[in-house]
């Protein structure tokens, strides 16, 4: 996610990350990372989900990568949720295919 | 082949497909508009396929059951043999052509690893058997066959986004040095490296049909990164572009 500031507040980080924050810590799917407890800190919760920070100094702009902490792109198997676009810019999310497999191909024009 | 499946399968299964490609639909539309698509048709102009599943390359394929659940994660995979605009399957033919005249198969350590033909098999297999389908993974066996993701690959990560945004802002020179660091980290995220070399291909081409394919420098071009498609590419074993999971 791309942030401004490293001042995230709950809302902004689950919607920028696809994590939820609960009281028994981060949690995607059945997964939950704990987190100790107390008020919400933005950084140790991207520290401790494997989160990369990386800063562009000119712009003062930030970026969250996406979480590492368990040494795989998928943290659990549940499928992320994924907000894309049609070709007229309509919004359509993933999880409305719920009900039907899906087989997901990524292609590019390059 | 897609469409062959959607008839055999449509009322079980939907074949997806997601143009991860950051001009989003100006650069899609055309081939979008020569397949013709009956599946829905969708892009991801901010690549979060890359960030949420790992895809890695183009294409990638990734199955999802009716619960929601991941039962094979992002690996190269065909749903059907591959539908191009008609100008360009004539320019690949032609290159396939003058590459068997010369006795050169350039092709070969791409063509190799996961098998482009028995793919779709696979896929016809789970969409009549469900879980019973030899290749539908449990939860545990999917996490584990995703992509390995650590510090590195998460920075890279984040480089490729902030250096998303900076092209579209027109901060070129602060794009590049972002996507330089995403192939430094990531050698092997080819989305991140074939989405960075199109990009400035494109441009030095003037767009063009064939445009975004020119992923390497032209005579005396400036080139911004360290590697290009066929240089990157020439140094791999085959089946390490598309690798064999199948």
């Amino acid at each position: 996610m791309l942030t401004e500031t490293l001042d995230i507040d709950v809302a902004a980080f689950e919607a920028g990350t696809g994590w939820e924050i609960k009281p028994e810590g981060a949690c995607k799917g059945e997964v939950c990372v704990p987190l100790g407890g107390g008020d919400f800190d933005p950084v140790a919760t991207a520290e401790r989900l494997g989160m990369a920070i990386v800063r562009d100094e000119q712009r003062g702009l930030f970026a969250l990568g996406p979480e590492s902490f368990n040494g795989r792109a998928l943290p659990t198997a549940e499928a992320p949720e994924v907000v894309l676009e049609d070709l007229d810019g309509r919004e359509v999310r993933l999880s409305s295919f719920r009900g039907t497999k899906v087989v997901l191909v990524a292609w590019a024009p390059y | 082949m897609r469409s062959e499946l959607r008839a055999e399968h449509g009322d079980t299964i939907e074949i997806i497909t997601v143009s991860v490609e950051t001009d989003g639909a100006d650069a899609s539309r055309e081939f979008i508009e020569a397949a013709a698509p009956e599946h829905p048709s969708l892009l991801d102009r901010h690549h979060q396929l890359e960030r949420r599943f790992g895809v890695v390359n183009i294409p990638n394929v990734v199955w999802i059951d009716e619960a929601g659940m991941v039962v094979r994660p992002a690996e190269a995979g065909w749903a059907g043999p591959a539908e191009y605009p008609e100008w360009l399957a004539t320019i690949m033919e032609e290159r396939a052509r003058e590459a068997e005249a010369a006795g050169k198969d350039p092709m070969a350590a791409l063509q190799a690893g996961q098998d482009r033909d028995t793919y779709a098999d696979a896929i016809r297999d789970w969409a009549a058997k469900g879980p019973e389908s030899e290749f539908a993974l449990s939860p545990d066996a999917a996490v584990a066959a995703s992509q390995p993701r650590g510090d590195d690959q998460s920075a890279a990560a984040a480089h490729f986004e902030l250096g998303q945004q900076l092209w579209r802002d027109g901060d070129r020179e602060g794009a590049f040095a972002h996507w330089r660091e995403t192939h430094r980290l990531a050698p092997d995220a080819w989305t991140y490296k074939r989405q960075a070399w199109s990009l400035v291909g494109n441009e030095a081409m003037g767009g063009g049909d064939f445009g975004r394919f020119v992923q390497f420098p032209g005579p005396d071009q400036d080139w911004p990164f360290d590697g290009d498609f066929n240089t990157d590419t020439g140094a791999l074993a085959p089946g390490e572009y598309y690798p064999k999971t199948l």
